[in-house]
């Protein structure tokens, strides 16, 4: 297998000369940024075929390591790509969770071996990969996961169910976190899996959500067998892996990760004030001073939050936070959307929550709809509850919590009457 | 507040560090309370000769920094007095020094920038006027042969009356000019007002028919309205340093109590509710910090999103730092209510420096107006 891409950079090329290089490339080979849809249907196959453009134009994986397709190149070039990518349609829906969590895990804790079957492939936009960590027993407590990796010879048979993850049904991998070891403590009995997602075995159904998306996935394993060559880092030392995809998780939904490539990296232009100065002006109330406040507000907001991130990025960097700061960059960025929905519901008024017939897509509308949705930045990837509970055990360093599962073997942990694989309809 | 320093930058924070901490600890400031100045000359002295004033003012002319851009070192100093909140005139004398030094008729008043820059002199930017909104002047100057005529009344201005020089913006015939006003000028009368913090003093300037040379002149009426908006910029930059300076200790302080009080058998520290509160006080407080650091850099290369920048840390500042003393408070039970636990200085300082240098709505208003392009 070819690992190199067409093109290498040459190492000792400036930032500038890349910049520059890029800015060229990109104007001859990306087509221009479109307001469509992301998550429309096709989109993941656009996608694909825009990564591999990226690929071929030696573009892709700008910061994994030369050794596995990528180029090796310190963040700087990554920004310097990003910004010049801003006017062209990027392959964005695979920075999170591809590139930004799985593919950036799979850096820190897979063999060699599964680096090189893996990493290319993804740079290539070859294999989209998802997490399966949450089940449907509880969201928040990952490591109370019930699903199992019986040992069986030299592979893991595993059963149960896992939920919330986005887009399974067009991904092609995961990483699985499942129950190796009953006999011990919740988080030292737990395995990370890179688990192919068709197969037989395996069931994927989509959940339907309150904006009629249909992203979100729950799994259902029923005797699938794992290879023993497909854990990632050390049996029953799945809860290290898990960590450490958090930490690369929170990085890449709060805009902080190198790995990322393209518009979705936090560091956005006021594009998202601009919907809402659209909406004043058509309403004409681009004078009325509670609106210009309200805009006002929701434009500093979005600056600051791309100033936080920025300033705790430097400080995950230079080592002068400890990495659990990037939740300070999650938890800001949840609330910072949330205010947004609710200024934006206020400026669509009657607009937003009807609307003729028809499926124009007028901005005061989107607004009102993606109301209805708001929480859901404050509930995945950790919810803000816990966010705070890290941000203050081990950022503030304030006592931790009591848990009634600590030191106990995991078999004789108490689980609730509704622990079931099912989702709940009530 | 700024993550990255130069090695000089760190020697320089913690030499101001130690200084304030043997020079101005809170109990001096306590003592100062009482005084007519609210800052004890002598210490200013002493600063001065650290570099406190020196730092927006070219070599050619006596200042001096370390950094590329002075204002780098001086948000340093900033937020080391915010954690002490301690007293001196701090901004006012270096937005004078700054105009002085950047006036085409600097040479004019550079016995005043020497005394300036050497502590010996304070100066006060009588810029604001009551009731009116930050930057909107009426004081007038009218020319009377080789003489500029000043009549108008300025308030609340910071050190205005122990001041030996101010920085006077006015009305001339050909648009705002920006003279200085020695304040022993016939005419002139400083008279000191009440308000929150305990030793930032101001004072009301009132000009009746002052008469000043034309050499008075700091910026004419082609650069005044440019001049000023640098210096609010400037200003503005250096109280968001402060301010963060104020809450970053005050969260610190609080930290440590919720961790040493007990109630119910257990630590403060140990109930959620509150260790919840102390999460979204932190990323509050971090943003602070990030938000401030940008304004500061924006202004300190010039950058054309400064006023932006600016804008928007006042914005987000002034709200959210008083509100995380205020919680603060609450952390603290009734002793935060009280006159003998510190935090109330910090809480007054915060309070003080949010309404000042415009108020966050005025500066929400300049961020609408980037935002549409038109004024209300």
């Amino acid at each position: 297998m070819s690992i190199s891409s067409t093109i290498s950079p040459d190492p000792l090329e400036s930032v500038d000369a890349f910049r520059v290089r890029a800015r060229a490339w990109l104007a001859e080979n990306m087509p221009p940024a479109q307001m469509a849809d992301r998550t429309r249907e096709g989109r993941f196959d656009v996608e694909r075929v825009l990564q591999r453009r990226l690929w071929d134009g030696g573009f892709a994986g700008i910061c994994f390591p030369a050794e596995y397709g990528g180029l090796g190149l310190p963040v700087e070039y990554q920004h310097a790509f990003t910004e010049e990518s801003m006017p062209y349609d990027m392959p964005v829906s695979m920075n999170v969770p591809t590139f930004g969590i799985l593919a950036a895990t799979l850096v820190d804790f897979g063999t060699h071996g599964q680096k090189l079957r893996h990493l290319p492939a993804i740079l290539r936009g070859d294999e989209l990969w998802v997490q399966f960590l949450s089940e449907p027993s509880g969201g928040s407590d990952l490591a109370g996961c019930l699903t199992r990796g019986d040992r069986d010879g030299d592979v893991f048979v595993l059963s149960g169910s896992k939920i919330w993850s986005s887009s399974a049904y067009v991904s092609d991998y995961a990483m699985c976190l499942a129950r190796t070891n009953w006999d011990v403590p919740k988080h030292r009995g737990l395995t990370m899996f890179i688990v192919k997602i068709h197969q037989p075995g395996i069931q994927v159904d989509q959940i339907r959500q309150v904006d009629g998306t249909m992203e979100f996935c729950q799994e259902f394993f029923d005797d699938v067998q794992i290879p023993v060559a497909d854990v990632v880092g050390e049996i029953d030392d799945g809860w290290t892996v898990t960590t450490r995809l958090l930490v690369h998780e929170r990085n890449a939904v709060g805009g902080g990760s190198p790995f990322t490539s393209g518009r979705s990296t936090g560091h956005e232009s006021t594009s998202d004030g601009d919907q809402l100065v659209a909406i004043a002006r058509a309403s004409g109330v681009e004078h009325d001073g509670r609106v210009r406040e309200l805009v006002a507000r929701a434009h500093v907001d979005q600056l600051v939050r791309s100033q936080l991130v920025d300033r705790i990025t430097t400080g995950v960097t230079t080592g002068k936070m400890v990495p659990p700061c990037s939740s300070i960059i999650k938890l800001f960025g949840a609330n910072v959307s949330i205010d947004r929905a609710e200024i934006g519901l206020e400026l669509a008024g009657v607009e937003g929550v009807t609307w003729p017939s028809g499926d124009d897509p007028d901005p005061a509308r989107v607004l009102g709809q993606a109301s209805l949705s708001r929480q859901g930045i404050a509930l995945g990837g950790g919810s803000n509850e816990i966010q705070r509970n890290i941000i203050s055990e081990r950022v503030l360093g304030m006592p931790r919590e009591y848990a009634a599962d600590r030191e106990v073997p995991y078999r004789d942990v108490r689980r609730g009457p509704s622990s079931s694989s099912r989702r709940s309809t009530t | 507040m700024e993550l990255v320093l130069s090695d000089e930058q760190e020697e320089f924070r913690q030499t101001t560090h130690k200084f304030l901490g043997a020079q101005s600890p809170i109990s001096a400031t306590r003592a100062l309370v009482s005084s007519a100045d609210g800052f004890d000359r002598a210490m200013w002295r002493r600063g001065a000769e650290l570099g406190w004033v020196s730092m927006l003012v070219p070599e050619a002319l006596g200042g001096g920094s370390l950094s590329e851009f002075g204002l780098a070192d001086l948000v340093l100093v900033a937020e080391e007095m915010g954690r002490l909140v301690a007293p001196g005139p701090l901004v006012p004398t270096n937005i004078v020094a700054f105009a002085l030094g950047r006036s085409p008729a600097g040479g004019e008043h550079a016995e005043l920038l020497n005394a300036l820059l050497a502590g010996e002199a304070v100066a006060s930017w009588a810029h604001a006027e009551s009731g009116r909104g930050w930057g909107n002047v009426a004081t007038t100057a009218t020319v009377d042969g080789d003489h500029l005529v000043i009549t108008g009344s300025k308030q609340p201005i910071e050190a205005g009356a122990q001041a030996s020089h101010l920085l006077v913006s006015a009305q001339s015939g050909d648009g705002l000019i920006q003279v200085i006003v020695p304040s022993d000028a016939p005419g002139l009368t400083a008279t000191p007002m009440g308000g929150l913090d305990l030793v930032r003093r101001f004072a009301r300037i009132d000009c009746d028919h002052v008469r000043v040379p034309m050499s008075a002149v700091v910026s004419t009426a082609d650069r005044a309205h440019d001049d000023l908006e640098l210096q609010m910029l400037v200003a503005a930059a250096v109280q968001c340093a402060e301010t963060v300076g104020v809450v970053s200790r005050v969260f610190e302080m609080t930290l440590e109590y919720v961790a040493d009080r007990y109630s119910f058998g257990r630590p403060l520290a140990s109930y959620q509710a509150l260790k919840h509160r102390f999460a979204d006080m932190k990323i509050w407080l971090e943003a602070c910090c990030a938000t401030a650091t940008a304004a500061a850099r924006a202004v300190a290369a010039g950058r054309p999103d400064a006023a932006e920048l600016v804008s928007a840390a006042k914005v987000y500042i002034g709200p959210r730092a008083t509100q995380i003393i205020q919680d603060c408070v609450q952390m603290h039970g009734g002793i935060g209510v009280t006159w003998e636990h510190d935090i109330h200085l910090y809480l007054r300082r915060a309070t003080v420096n949010r309404a000042m240098y415009g108020t966050p709505s005025e500066h929400a208003e300049r961020i609408a107006t980037i935002a549409f392009g038109v004024p209300a």
